[in-house]
């Protein structure tokens, strides 16, 4: 009984903790729904149309899901002081490889197709396989062969749409496979099915990382590499595992938006995800220099994001703004996180703090 | 004779990273030459130039940036806006020197606001410049979110105006003006002070600083002249294609880092050149020509072409920087 209550202390206190470490993403956060609540008709409407939950909000979440999973990954790689800038191209080699997979090969563009019965299980493995092997040469090039992160995986981003282009022949390839589609547009209990994967990976990583030493290693590779090395670690392996971790995310990333379309257009395919999924992370309190990562930040950063561009849809903001949008939350994010300003307005408070003591 | 030996030696090993991109430009253009008609002909070298002149103004900026140790991914974005301007400007009737200016002055401005930012917030430059392409790509959409054509006669001019030789060679104004920008930034980097600091900050910046030389302020003027390379870039987009589109050049600033690397800079800065940089831009261009010329491949060849011989360089560099030891 004790013990219990013990650990349930234990655990709201790792709560509150856990909720102070990302206090400025989800205040920022609190704010644009807070603005949407008061200021945008009917943004928190939710109905039911035929059995599933329609509104802004499902619309949001529904957006958010693919980004999210992709920033999640990226997450890991930044928190050992890495980047992915590969992620679109991955995405879009994934995507096409499952549609090619689907129409049995076939790339005649426009070809009549009869309703695939390719086991959905076969599309899958065959696209997440290929975003694996992506993130293993990814992987391998920065801990092995020992290329800068931005410059290793730069090749693959250069290379990979091309590749990804070949699989398609260049055409926007469709298909119709109910089973694949679902994975997109299908709906479950009335909630969007993209939601569901979302927050599937998101458990399966914050049970490798909390659950396993995972977690630690890949704070202490990202701390101090040296250090972490001569304490035993296998840095080599753990560079390797995020950067197959963030393949395999933009594998499923590619799979929910082909899903989505129900085509695959190569050119297209995750095309910027990389920024907006950096974007999420940094947002999210990440720390670019690595070995201080969240999860959760990076939920509420993806959030923070894709609520920023529904409130302009919905507040018929020309689409064309929301790039501008997006450029100013960077600016007063690196302005908020700059050693200067935290210096000026640690200064502010210590002056403040001697003149209520004197 | 030992002396002489020597001092060849180390004028090669000096000049590695331009020698080696120039050799495989040189043997890439023979082998279009053998393989296919009409390709050694001073029409297709003069041709590249043109074709990648606004590519090449971006990579030009970008490899000042990357020997100082940073990163610019703006600039396809400022290329484009750029563009734009000067045709919104245009369509409004302002006359060509005006809008010119207005545009470019717009490019160095935003370079030198984002060297302001790296410089005093000490922001990594990765995500100000990715701000920044944000922000240009974004003003871009709003001037216009489709294709301007550009109708003054200047610009008209500018983009048949040329130096014509036999076999319909032709030395166009955006090539020239390319290779103007690169004589000047190769006297720049090699013969100023300013030039100087650029590799020495990508050497080692805090050395550098504690050198008393003055890193902040070459900072920003860093990044305010890969801002100037881009505008340059920009107006010769405009008098390449006589238009200007918010979705043009999206991804080159990832195909101007490319030709920067297979131009021999390394990315770990403080080391590299500019005539490099353009036979990097020259390299990239053969590919494209050869599978034009080719005919049957794919043009999706070209980036998986041009990413594995950035593979290459990339391993021949960690090589040259474990055999010299220019490394940290």
């Amino acid at each position: 009984m004790n013990k219990q209550l013990q650990q349930g202390g234990d655990f709201s206190a790792r709560l509150a903790a856990g909720i102070k470490s990302i206090q400025w993403p989800l205040i920022a956060l609190g704010m644009i729904l807070l603005f949407n609540l008061i200021f945008t008709e009917g943004f928190f409407e939710i109905s039911i149309q035929n059995g599933r939950l329609v509104g802004s909000l499902m619309d949001l979440l529904k957006r958010a899901a693919p980004r999210l999973i992709v920033a999640l990954g990226m997450t890991l790689v930044i928190a050992t002081g890495g980047i992915d800038i590969s992620v679109g191209s991955i995405a879009a080699i994934a995507g096409a490889l499952a549609v090619l997979v689907i129409r049995g090969g076939d790339i005649t563009y426009l070809a009549t197709q009869d309703t695939s019965t390719v086991s959905i299980l076969l599309v899958i493995l065959v696209a997440l396989s290929a975003a694996a092997v992506c993130g293993l040469f990814n992987g391998l090039l920065v801990s092995v062969v020992k290329i800068q992160p931005i410059v290793a995986t730069l090749i693959l981003m250069v290379t990979g749409r091309g590749m990804a282009m070949l699989f398609t022949g260049g055409y926007v390839l469709n298909y119709d496979h109910p089973g694949y589609k679902s994975l997109g547009v299908g709906d479950w209990l009335g909630l969007p099915i993209p939601i569901y994967i979302a927050i599937f990976i998101l458990i399966v990583l914050a049970v490798l990382t909390n659950r396993t030493p995972l977690g630690l290693l890949i704070q202490s590779t990202g701390g101090n590499e040296t250090a972490s090395r001569y304490s035993g670690t296998n840095t080599t392996l753990v560079r390797i595992l995020v950067y197959v971790i963030a393949g395999v995310c933009s594998g499923v990333a590619g799979i929910i938006f082909t899903a989505d379309v129900q085509s695959a257009d190569a050119a297209f395919i995750g095309l910027w995800i990389e920024l907006e999924a950096i974007l999420a992370v940094v947002i999210g309190g990440t720390s670019m220099a690595g070995g201080r990562y969240s999860l959760a930040g990076t939920v509420v950063g993806a959030l923070i994001i894709q609520t920023l561009i529904t409130t302009l849809l919905t507040r018929a903001v020309p689409v064309q703004f929301t790039l501008i949008f997006q450029a100013a939350v960077v600016v007063v994010v690196l302005m908020l996180q700059s050693p200067r300003v935290k210096e000026m307005t640690f200064k502010r408070r210590a002056r403040k703090e001697a003149s209520t003591h004197a | 004779m030992r002396d002489a030996a020597l001092k060849r030696d180390s004028f090669i090993k000096r000049n590695l990273t331009i020698i080696a991109p120039t050799l495989v430009f040189i043997v890439f253009f023979i082998i279009g030459g053998i393989l296919f008609r009409n390709f050694f002909t001073l029409r297709v070298l003069l041709n590249l130039l043109t074709n990648n002149a606004f590519l090449g103004l971006a990579a030009v900026g970008m490899t000042v940036v990357i020997i100082s140790g940073g990163i610019d991914l703006s600039v396809g974005a400022v290329i484009s806006t750029t563009a734009m301007v000067i045709a919104v400007l245009d369509r409004s009737g302002v006359a060509a020197p005006l809008a010119i200016a207005i545009a470019i002055l717009f490019a160095t401005g935003l370079g030198f606001l984002m060297g302001l930012m790296i410089q005093y917030f000490e922001a990594p430059p990765f995500i100000v410049t990715l701000a920044g392409m944000f922000f240009a790509r974004g003003l871009g959409y709003v001037l216009s979110l489709s294709s301007i054509p550009v109708k003054g006669p200047f610009y008209h001019a500018m983009s048949t105006a040329g130096l014509r030789f036999e076999g319909g060679a032709k030395l166009t104004v955006p090539a020239m003006i390319f290779l103007f920008v690169v004589l000047v930034t190769w006297y720049l980097l090699k013969y100023t002070k300013f030039g100087r600091t650029c590799y020495a900050m990508g050497g080692n910046e805090q050395s550098a600083f504690l050198m008393g030389l003055p890193v902040p302020r070459t900072k920003v003027l860093i990044y305010t002249f890969s801002g100037f390379c881009s505008g340059i870039g920009g107006l010769v987009y405009v008098f390449f294609t006589l238009s200007g589109y918010g979705l043009a050049a999206i991804g080159l600033e990832l195909q101007a880092i490319a030709a920067v690397v297979i131009g021999g800079t390394l990315l770990t800065g403080g080391f590299g050149s500019v005539i490099g940089t353009l036979m990097g831009v020259g390299i990239r261009g053969t590919i494209q020509t050869f599978i034009t010329f080719q005919g049957e491949l794919n043009v999706y060849w070209t980036p998986i072409f041009v990413g594995l011989l950035l593979f290459l360089f990339i391993l021949l560099q960690k090589a040259f920087v474990a055999g010299t030891k220019l490394g940290k």
